[in-house]
């Protein structure tokens, strides 16, 4: 039951094989079993997911299913506000807040049918590319339990890696998603911003956020994309147009034909020289040969130049931690949280300051100081002024390069997944994680990491990368379907992390 | 090469409504100017001439008809207040001046 | 500690004064600034908030179209520019009343722009520049508790109420006003009082500055006679009534001139504007620290006013309140003073329909800031805010006209529709109000009259005829007040002749 897609679910559901009550009651099942070693989960509703799935059975005994995925379960990011489920970002400081509302996301996947298994491990405030930020303990690589399952989402890719869950929601802010989809062997996708509502997710950097799907396959991702998607009324930066046909298209693309696409390989992006230094050579010989599978498939290949992609980085380490910093002053032990007492009778002010200091992370304060440094008199048009221009060479960027090429790929992250603490101590070198992800965010152009294999030298999952035209999710979704079929026919079947390691 | 002294740190601290100890802030300086020094790197990539982007795409007026919705209960409100009293959110007495 | 003063004229005789002047007016739309919570006054605490107002995490913020066109009828009647692209913008400072610890406001791209406003002071007009308008959200309310009552300072602890976070406000903005000289405190006071009147005539905010939805904070500077420099500047807090505006610029020139006149500076700060003792007191020294950090909000996207929409709403904008007011003015012939209780009592739309209802001017005024206004004065409320239409006063005047009620009997036909008993015409049937005219009742009253009181026939036999005075006053005794007194009078002449 497990093992299967979330398509492969839902089939099994309308032909009336089994019911949305088993399936959910094996993922609760398997999230006993293995999840102790895992850690994807902060919070886990296997009372609510049980009771949602046997009103999916019923509804679909009187023949009234929601939605092609209804009583199929999934597992949430804590970033989303669920109403009467614990939300706490990965922060102490928010230990214990249950919101009095559901985000849209959390509303459209209710409205759609699909049980909610919990909550999945963060990083903190989604500030990291491990999930070793979390407050709550690290969350751990399904393919090898030394290793970090990425970030901010370890958890919800980490979830879908170990079948604890078919599907599951992710954010992606500077990669969130498709780093962790990348190390953890799972597809991830970012929509274009403004696609999937932002209402209830607690914001990390508003301009760059945007929540997706994360999951096994391509198809699973469209299916779910479809059912979170379109636009939202409650959120101004929704996109008023309906969602391309993303299934339409995944299926379209699974069927292998890519004759007259044009691919655009980012030099900087996908080349130790000339471009980002620390690219890992097996995740360079994996990318090359996906990039060779959609050539036979037949694509044209054309190299592109983003040169100011060379500047996402900075730009993205300036405009996250300045909004972040106005984002989490909301965290101040008046309205809700965590509030420490410095002594008995410490004023409103003290009190905040104690419980900000107590209630954040080194991670989130050393982003709050910075972003706090990029927005204050005198130093605002040097770092935020001018990384909010910069985005806009990136983004210029992007659209030449969308005149020359349909789609533009790169490897998802430029290593595989490294050992628990090893970058902890050294922020720079866990910020590079994201350097292929980030110039996405900053256009607001939609992404997807598709599974390409395992690196020679380690043996672990690679990412490959895809990005598209703002509103074009659409091709994601078929270039990723192209890609995975062609893989799966060489690989001969998914890849799996050795079952062995997790129990 | 822009550095971030210990004495700035604990004034952003101060800015933030964070309590940083004597540790963190001797600990945060030095990271924050790694930090600063590499982001840095884009002063003067971008030109007077190129415009900010503050939104990732470009609309504009997107308003709400002016009609009562309905909001949250009070005990919904209240739900995650750390102190309540006479339906309000108790908060520990305010240093300073009324707004 | 009590602040030295210098005597207003002596502050005049070595000092120039600045005024500024930044007024918030809270808008009377239906749902707040960014959500679809309700915006009435009074509720009981914490009924009207939602995730968004409340600042819960996650939620976000969705701009009421309704204030933005507010805010730009309000640039419209202040003769600003109107932005064609601005954004709002985040200004960020910790206070447990403000649910975000951000305000969501604008920075340098104020919706309107570069306007002025004439304002009339005893028939003298200064031109007030407006440097900007802008639209932000309200705060929540503190409730302090313990120590001395209500105040902050010496409180226990407080409780917070966020029914008015997010209550769309409109902060205007003047640029320094000079060259008002001993006529600054008027200057501010009637400012404020026009510009409160134009909000009115807008209709876009109750504009009750003791409900708070409109208040004032003053800046003032003084600057050595003749420099042309600006002195440094206090800010003073939450000014809320016409009067205290007067005051509070009145006293900080007082107490500006002797910090100077003893060589010392004035601190840039806050000042706290006490309406029981009329004194200001220091509030928060501005500094360094006070840093907004500013940055355009990225949950929403830009305004775009068209022109088509910015030349539309300018076709709705009502009549200059002031001009309005001279044209009434001469149309009426109301003297100044008329003129000037007229728009105190707020009864310059009720007379205007009164009058196009048929009364006179000065039928109209007398109705309305006599019996009606007395009557609202006890109900505590304005006069357009009594039970009685125009035309009601009008029907009532020309009832009085016609000979069929006499003003006693009218106040009780007031009574009547305070009562809620229908029209004026059903009110005067109903209780039997109309007056006796009909000869045969009024004459056997006056026989009983007459013979009730021998004397005072005797004078007027004699000729007294102001004697007849009292015999009247029998007669509409008896007739309970429902006599034409003219015809009682003729009817005694011609008996007694």
């Amino acid at each position: 039951m497990i093992t299967r897609t979330a398509a492969e679910l839902a089939a099994a559901l309308a032909a009336g094989e089994t019911t949305s009550v088993a399936a959910t009651q094996a993922h609760l099942d398997r999230i006993a079993e293995v999840d102790g070693a895992v850690h994807a989960f902060l919070h886990v509703d296997a009372e609510g997911a049980l009771a949602q799935a046997a009103e999916s059975d019923a509804r679909r005994a009187a023949g009234a299913t929601r939605s092609a995925l209804d009583g199929v379960p999934i597992a949430v990011k804590d970033v989303l506000a669920t109403e009467g489920l614990p939300t706490t970002c990965g922060s102490k400081i928010l230990e214990g807040w249950i919101p009095p509302y559901d985000a849209t996301v959390v509303r459209r996947l209710k409205a759609a049918g699909l049980p909610i298994l919990g909550k999945t491990n963060m990083d903190e405030f989604a500030m990291g590319s491990s999930t070793e930020h979390s407050a709550y303990g690290p969350t751990r690589n399904p393919w090898d339990l030394d290793r970090i399952p990425g970030g901010s989402g370890g958890g919800s890719a980490a979830a879908v890696a170990a079948f604890e869950a078919p599907l599951a929601i992710g954010t992606d802010t500077g990669g969130s998603i498709r780093q962790p989809g990348a190390v953890t062997g799972t597809v991830g996708v970012k929509p274009t911003y403004g696609g999937v509502s932002r209402y209830g997710l607690v914001a990390l950097a508003n301009s760059l956020d945007q929540a997706g799907p994360v999951t096994r396959t391509v198809l699973d991702s469209a299916l779910l994309h479809e059912v979170i998607g379109g636009h939202d009324p409650l959120d101004s930066t929704s996109i008023d147009q309906p969602l391309p046909a993303l299934v339409e298209a995944a299926k379209r693309g699974a069927a292998g034909d890519l004759s007259g696409l044009r691919v655009g390989v980012i030099t900087e992006m996908s080349r130790q020289e000339g471009g980002l230094s620390g690219w890992q050579a097996g995740v360079l010989a994996r990318f090359q040969e996906s990039v060779d599978l959609l050539v036979k498939a037949g694509a044209e290949v054309v190299e592109v130049s983003c040169p100011s992609f060379v500047h996402a980085l900075a730009t993205y380490y300036l405009i996250l931690p300045a909004e972040a910093s106005s984002n989490l002053a909301k965290f101040d032990a008046m309205r809700y949280g965590l509030r420490v007492w410095p002594e008995a009778d410490a004023s409103a002010e003290e009190v905040m300051r104690a419980t900000r200091d107590a209630g954040f992370g080194d991670e989130v304060k050393r982003r709050i100081i910075l972003g706090t440094y990029a927005l204050s008199s005198g130093y605002y048009d040097a770092y935020y002024g001018q990384a909010q221009k910069v985005r806009t060479l990136i983004s210029r960027d992007f659209d030449a390069a969308f005149e020359r090429a349909d789609v533009l790929v790169s490897p998802t992250a430029p290593t595989t997944a490294f050992k628990l603490g090893a970058k902890l101590d050294d922020p720079m070198a866990m910020y590079l994680n994201d350097l292929a992800t980030i110039p996405a965010n900053l256009a607001g152009v939609p992404g997807i990491s598709v599974p390409s294999g395992l690196a020679d030298e380690d043996g672990l999952p690679t990412g490959f990368q895809i990005l598209a035209p703002a509103l074009a999710d659409d091709r994601c979704y078929r270039v990723g379907a192209a890609l995975e079929a062609a893989l799966l026919e060489q690989w001969g079947g998914p890849l799996v992390p050795p079952e062995e390691k997790l129990s | 090469m822009p550095e971030i002294t210990r004495a700035e740190v604990a004034h952003l601290a101060n800015l933030a409504r964070i309590d940083l100890s004597d540790d963190e802030l001797d600990h945060l300086a030095p990271q924050l100017s790694v930090i600063l020094e590499s982001v840095a790197s884009i002063s003067g990539v971008a030109g007077d001439d190129v415009p900010p982007t503050s939104h990732a795409l470009p609309l504009t007026n997107v308003f709400r008809e002016d009609v009562v919705t309905p909001g949250l209960t009070p005990e919904q409100a209240l739900s995650g207040a750390p102190a309540v009293e006479e339906q309000r959110f108790s908060v520990p007495r305010i240093l300073g001046e009324e707004q | 500690m009590t602040d030295t003063l210098v005597a207003f004229d002596d502050v005049l005789a070595t000092y120039d004064p600045a005024l500024g002047l930044e007024v918030h007016v809270e808008l009377n739309t239906n749902s707040k600034m960014f959500c679809g919570c309700p915006t009435e006054f009074g509720a009981e605490p914490n009924t009207q908030v939602c995730p968004t107002c409340l600042g819960l995490p996650g939620a976000m913020p969705v701009v009421n179209g309704k204030a933005v066109e507010s805010a730009i009828r309000i640039g419209l009647a202040l003769n600003c520019d109107i932005a064609e692209w601005c954004r709002f913008a985040r200004k960020n400072y910790f206070y447990p009343d403000m649910p975000k610890n951000f305000q969501t406001s604008q920075y340098d791209e104020p919706i309107c722009f570069d306007g002025y406003m004439d304002v009339d002071v005893d028939g003298e007009t200064f031109r007030v520049e407006i440097e900007r308008a802008h639209m932000e959200e309200d705060t929540g309310k503190s409730l302090h508790v313990g120590g001395a009552t209500g105040r902050i300072h010496g409180a226990d602890h407080s409780l917070v109420d966020y029914n008015r976070a997010g209550i769309p406000l409109i902060e205007i903005v003047t640029k320094p006003i000079r060259g008002a000289g001993a006529k600054a405190p008027d200057v501010a006071r009637a400012y404020v009082a026009q510009l409160r009147d134009l909000i009115v005539a807008l209709g876009v905010s109750d504009a009750r500055m003791d409900q708070g939805s409109i208040r004032a904070d003053v800046n003032l500077s003084l600057s050595p006679k003749g420099s042309g420099t600006l002195g440094t500047r206090t800010e003073t807090k939450n000014v809320n009534s016409l009067r205290s505006v007067e005051r509070a610029v009145r006293y900080e020139m007082s107490r500006h001139a002797a910090v100077l006149d003893a060589g010392e500076k004035i601190l840039q700060e806050t000042r706290h504007w006490h309406e029981d003792t009329g004194v200001t007191t220091s509030g928060r020294e501005k500094s360094d620290a006070e840093d907004y950090r500013y940055f355009p909000e990225p949950d929403l996207v830009p305004v775009a006013p068209s022109r088509e929409w910015v030349e539309e709403l300018r076709g709705t904008l009502p009549e200059n309140p002031t001009a309005r007011r001279a044209r009434l003015q001469a149309e009426w012939g109301f003297s100044d003073l008329e003129m000037r209780d007229t728009v105190g009592a707020g009864a310059l739309d009720v007379i205007e329909q009164t009058i196009a209802a048929g009364t006179t001017p000065q039928a109209a005024r007398k109705w309305w800031l006599g019996e009606l206004a007395r009557r609202a004065n006890e109900q505590g409320v304005l006069v357009d805010a009594l039970p009685v239409t125009p035309a009601d006063v009008a029907r009532v005047q020309a009832l009085v006209d016609e000979g069929s009620l006499n003003d006693k009997l009218a106040r009780q036909v007031f009574d009547g529709l305070f009562a809620g008993e229908g029209t004026p015409d059903e009110i005067v049937a109903a209780r039997g109000l109309a007056i006796v005219s009909d000869d045969g009742a009024l004459s056997t009253a006056v026989d009983n009259a007459i013979a009730a009181n021998p004397d005072v026939a005797d004078k007027i036999r004699d000729g007294k005829v102001a004697a007849a005075g009292a015999l009247i006053g029998a007669v509409m005794k008896e007739m309970r007040g429902q006599a034409d007194a003219g015809r009682v009078r003729e009817l005694i002449l011609e008996k007694l002749s």
